[in-house]
């Protein structure tokens, strides 16, 4: 296949940035979308041109590190990680046109990378369980009901890769930090911190300047690993019921 | 600041504000239709007048009908509160973005069409609710007690075509408005469950054809009664 | 030099216990006068920091991905084995001993991996607590898989993802202390050497990757976490960014670097699909429970399977071969990695692969299928079926899938005491980033094991060991060490910017995968070693004068990053390639022609080489010295592994 890219060049945060083109030849359909861009990079460094910078790592959808709105969708048109989008999903002679994540709490950093580290603090807010190294009870000891175990595995399997963010119209971070918050409240083990934790992660959630859910539903659709906007409603709930009865005034 | 101040103020604060009080309005939608379906009673206006005089003269529908005039003014000001932050968080756009891959447009165009609503209730406020307030109406007498004859104003009104078709139009958008609003309130307030959201996305995409159909039903009926 | 591995004295199942009882500790409120670096933060680094956090020591992290978060034990999938014996099938901390070390080819040590199967039972947990859903039966205690080289169930799981719920558990624990100010994350930031003073680990310099800033970080203790280095083939299944560096770096400074050249293939991997390929992807080793490995019975068939004139369901029954089955019946589908990578490679030797490549064997779920029904192996599998489909278009659930090893994992690394701490005073090396547990071979499901084991439960003990006996002195970046590493870093970032020759980074690291893939693999002979010792040295003098690395130092530059990692790999390359000519035998992950049974198994020398193999560098140019520490099998009696 032969492409047309059109990809967005910005030399660091400060610059202004704008689209550039470039052709790719000979690109196979079973290559996966960033090898195709490996390829664009080639030829740049080949022609003394800087390649073009984009965030990527295991390269198999589960680090999340990998971003990119490939087309108008983040991780292009299927509900996956741009890592395991391959070019069958393309036609011969095609414009891709690439841009990076855009929100203003995820900044770009330079070229389609930006700066995630948001994701980092809602978690620092309150996102784990504060148990210590060691003393903790056998893991047998509190059964949990599988369907529970179940819906708290497929809330935690977020890999905060942003797509939600990227997605959503008014780049709400909702769907990620709810994921967490659900997890963690499904679980007896979450119980104790529960209403604080609902609290806190919603607070630096707000305080990082995401937007607020319209419910379009968008980060649903858009999620490669298909966290249910479920969770946004448990969280909803877990945050009503937190700030009428805690003890945090 | 007091917790009372800090949720409101949140994200989640300021969204339950408006599940709220867009559930209170669809509340409110079912009440008016119920009322304004007398319209259609072959009766010349008798049922409906009466229905409107007992409406002004409840005290309790004194409260509620402020109330409502309160939630529609909260309604669209923590929406333009939110559109607002919302469009801060992406200061750049996307060059190209193909929303309709994962989201239906009326969830994406709410303040389009609450916007919309909102010139219809201003019009229609001044139409019929002004008029019936402050107006010089004609009176009607129904077993020796005076009515004002509202039914006149609205029949009136329905014989013109153009204003038949904007009421038609926009109760078009009450239905977009509402196909989306209805569902999205409960979620809002964490009402999700596998067993019962499914029944309110029905229901929500029922009330949101049902409802406005009705609605524009009446001036469509009256309309054609004077042809 | 003389290698101390420090093993404590008495009876095996006792050593752990009483070493923590005699190891010196760090009165609380002194803790916080000490602080400790960690590099890397993966399940063992982000482990290590949380747990030393929470104790009280000051930390600072460091990870080259843009949030701890990706570190890339999230990709590992199977799960984790730990000795419950929850199933009630005969499991103990003796049994899961005698298998790692049985697995390991008798390559590891008895001392350390007995310690690893004690507090295997602590991590389950711990994490459990921490609020891992890990996977649960109806009755809603915890579910176990079994998994390659065991006979028992005892691997805990979390879907086929169960690395990222593990490490999303020390992340999250991590992320903890990072809110409490115990922990200073330093994301985005890559390890460039470490600072040695009076011979004691000091510090490290870091570049930091979106500034291209160099500083210097002073600790009293430095714990490298930094993972394997399976990269040095260019196509592996590790992360993109995976890199020797900080090891290597480590190595340069003094710290020994042991048995390199002992690599994991892992048998079911994506086979290649073309020479764009830039990585390759793992499926977990826990479908070889369902599905049966296979290629036709003669190479007429496969043949025809190559030039698709035949699809894998139009073969029959009684004309396919089962090889694993029918070489090994009392393991079947379940022998270890080395031994079903190694068969893999025989069948497709023997000219029955059956995809264009003729690199590939089929693996087959139809019998599983119509034993258990789709649901239950869409529940058990679904994920990876779903992966396998999006990366080659093929639907599992209709044929079989196709696989081939690839490499996945390095036993070898740096080399540790049984605290832990390299030959470099203050100096530790954690999880796959050192060599101690797995021998020869690793079995499935023990990796994460191992990373979280160091870096919860061993760590915490041994390093207040080490900085019991060191005062808490105040530390100075402005220290002439620092200075001297810095300028080091800085020239050499100097010199790869300005070769401006012609080939990209891209290019040398293929080449330096092929060298390795070709001779240093799956099978390895002398003869090929030897001429791949001299290729790389070609290569590397090649890529010092020709490499192209556009760009400034200053600024985000990943061509620059890939060309520091590269020469690095390039490096330690040629040492693996000098470990594998040494040992003339062949054991677990190293396999050399010469040395094997009549029936093509691996043949040790235990006469000759129950030994760790540990390298000393000593000089750009010079010839790395061998260590040997003797390996003492008390308690165990060593066989020939056999799983007929």
């Amino acid at each position: 296949m032969n492409l047309t890219l059109k990809i967005w060049r910005q030399k660091n945060h400060s610059d202004k940035g704008g689209f550039k083109e470039y052709k790719v030849t000979d690109i196979s359909k079973d290559m996966s979308f960033l090898e195709m861009l490996d390829v664009l990079n080639e030829q740049l460094t080949e022609k003394g041109e800087d390649p073009v910078h984009f965030d990527h790592d295991c390269r198999e959808g589960i680090c999340g590190m990998c971003s990119l709105y490939i087309n108008g969708n983040p991780h292009g048109p299927l509900q996956t990680t741009t890592c395991q989008l391959h070019m069958r999903s393309f036609n011969d002679g095609e414009t891709i046109t690439i841009e990076p994540w855009r929100a203003k709490s995820f900044p770009v950093v330079k070229d389609l990378v930006t700066d995630r580290s948001a994701f980092d603090r809602i978690i620092q807010a309150g996102g784990y369980v504060s148990v210590n190294t060691g003393g903790v009870p056998d893991a047998n000891e509190i059964p949990i009901t599988k369907t529970i175990a179940d819906m708290a595995m497929d809330a935690a399997q977020c890999i905060g890769c942003g797509a939600c963010v990227a997605a959503c119209k008014n780049a709400s971070a909702m769907l990620f930090t709810s994921a967490k918050v659900s997890q963690l409240a499904l679980l007896p083990q979450g119980q104790v911190e529960r209403k604080t934790r609902a609290e806190k992660m919603v607070a630096q959630m707000d305080a990082e300047g995401f937007g607020a859910c319209t419910n379009t539903g968008a980060c649903e659709a858009e999620c490669p690993k298909g966290i249910s906007i479920s969770n946004i409603a448990r969280m909803n709930r877990e945050y009503f019921s937190a700030v009428v009865s805690s003890q945090n005034v | 600041m007091s917790w009372v101040s800090k949720t409101l103020n949140s994200t989640l604060g300021k969204k339950l504000l408006m599940a709220l009080t867009g559930l209170f309005l669809i509340l409110f939608l079912v009440v008016h239709l119920a009322g304004n379906l007398q319209l259609l009673i072959s009766d010349n206006g008798e049922s409906f007048n009466i229905y409107a005089h007992s409406m002004a003269n409840n005290p309790l529908i004194k409260v509620v009908s402020y109330g409502n005039f309160a939630f529609i003014l909260l309604h669209v000001i923590y929406s333009i509160i939110l559109t607002r932050q919302n469009k801060k968080s992406r200061p750049v756009g996307y060059a190209i973005s193909r929303p309709q891959n994962n989201s239906s447009w009326s969830s994406r165009n709410m303040g389009i069409l609450g916007t919309i609503l909102l010139i219809f209730i201003l019009v229609h406020l001044r139409g019929f609710w002004y008029e019936f307030k402050f107006g010089e109406l004609p009176t009607a007498v129904y077993e020796g007690i005076t009515y004002k004859n509202v039914f006149v104003i609205v029949s009136e009104a329905y014989s013109n075509v153009f204003y038949v078709a904007f009421y038609v139009i926009c109760m078009g958008f009450l239905g977009f408005h509402l196909s989306h609003g209805f569902a999205s309130a409960f979620q809002t307030l964490g009402l999700n469950h596998t067993k019962y959201s499914p029944l309110i996305q029905k229901v929500g995409f029922g009330f949101s054809i049902i409802v406005p159909a009705l609605f524009a039903l009446i001036p469509l009926v009256m309309y054609i009664q004077t042809l | 030099m003389i290698l101390d591995s420090k093993i404590p004295e008495g009876p095996l199942a006792d050593k752990w216990t009483k070493h923590k009882f005699n190891v010196k500790l760090v009165n609380p409120a002194n803790k916080r006068k000490y602080e400790v670096i960690v590099v890397g933060t993966g399940l063992a680094g982000a482990s290590a920091a949380a747990s030393l956090a929470e104790l009280g020591y000051n930390v600072k992290a460091f990870c080259f991905q843009d949030s701890p978060r990706r570190a890339h034990s999230i990709a590992a999938q199977g799960g984790i084995n730990a000795a419950k014996n929850y199933q009630n099938d005969g499991d103990s901390v003796f049994r899961l001993f005698y298998d790692t070390i049985k697995g390991g080819d008798y390559r590891s040590r008895e001392a350390n991996v007995y310690r690893l199967a004690q507090v295997s039972v602590n991590i389950i947990d711990q994490c459990v607590a921490q609020g891992v859903p890990f996977a649960r039966e109806y009755g809603g205690l915890l579910a176990n898989r079994s998994f390659g080289g065991a006979q028992v169930s005892r691997t805990f799981y979390a879907k086929g993802q169960t690395g990222q719920q593990l490490l999303l558990g020390a992340y999250s624990a991590l992320s903890r202390q990072v809110a409490n100010g115990k922990v200073k994350l330093y994301p985005r930031t890559e390890m460039m050497d470490v600072v040695t003073i009076d011979g004691k680990a000091k510090g490290i310099v870091t570049r930091n990757l979106i500034t291209g800033a160099i500083e210097s970080h002073a600790a009293h203790a430095v714990l490298l976490c930094t993972g394997g280095y399976g990269n040095v083939f260019f196509l592996s299944t590790n992360a993109m960014g995976s890199n020797v560096t900080a090891a290597w770096r480590a190595h340069k400074k003094g710290a020994l670097m042991a048995n390199p050249s002992y690599t994991q293939i892992h048998p079911t991997c994506i086979p290649v699909s073309g020479d764009h390929q830039s990585k390759l992807t793992l499926m977990s080793e826990s479908l070889r429970n369902d599905g049966r490995v296979w290629v036709p019975a003669t190479v007429e068939m496969a043949e025809k399977l190559r030039k698709r004139q035949i699809s894998a369901n139009d073969i029959k029954e009684e004309e396919r071969d089962y090889f694993l089955e029918r070489k090994y019946p009392s393991f079947g589908n379940l022998v270890p990695r080395d031994v079903a990578s190694r068969n893999a490679k025989y069948m497709c030797d023997e000219g029955r692969g059956v995809n264009e490549t003729g690199e590939a064997v089929f693996l087959d779920f139809r019998d599983a299928i119509k034993r258990d029904g789709k649901s239950t192996i869409e529940a058990k599998y679904g994920n990876l079926f779903d992966m396998y489909m999006q990366i080659t278009g093929d639907n599992p659930y209709e044929g079989p899938m196709m696989i081939y090893p690839a490499v996945h994992y390095t036993m070898g690394g740096l080399w540790v005491d049984y605290n832990l701490m390299t030959n470099v005073p203050g100096l530790y090396a954690l999880g796959e980033a050192n060599f101690s547990d797995h021998g020869a071979n690793r079995l499935g499901a023990s990796a994460l094991m191992q990373g979280l084991a160091d870096g919860y439960f061993v760590i915490p003990y041994t390093v207040g060991d080490y900085l019991a006996q060191s005062a808490a002195a105040k530390l100075d970046v402005n220290d002439q060490a620092f200075k001297t590493a810095e300028k080091e870093v800085k020239d050499r970032i100097q010199k790869l910017l300005s070769i401006k020759g012609k080939k990209t980074v891209d290019h040398f690291h293929k080449r330096l995968g092929k060298i390795m893939w070709d001779y240093c693999g799956m099978a390895r002979n002398a003869e090929g070693l030897t001429k791949a010792k001299a290729m790389i040295k070609e290569l590397k003098a090649e890529f010092w004068t020709n490499v192209n690395v556009l760009g400034d130092n200053e600024e985000l530059n990943q061509s620059l990053e890939k060309a520091h990692r590269v020469a690095d790999f390039i490096e330690l390359g040629e040492l693996m390639v000098d470990d594998a000519l040494n040992r003339d035998e062949s054991c677990g992950g190293h396999f050399r022609e010469e040395y094997q049974t009549p029936e093509g198994e691996a043949l040790r020398d235990d006469e000759n080489f129950a030994y760790v193999a540990a390298w000393e560098y000593l000089g750009e140019g010079k010839e790395e010295a061998l260590h040997k520490e003797p390996l003492v099998f008390e308690n165990v009696k060593l066989t020939q592994r056999s799983y007929k």
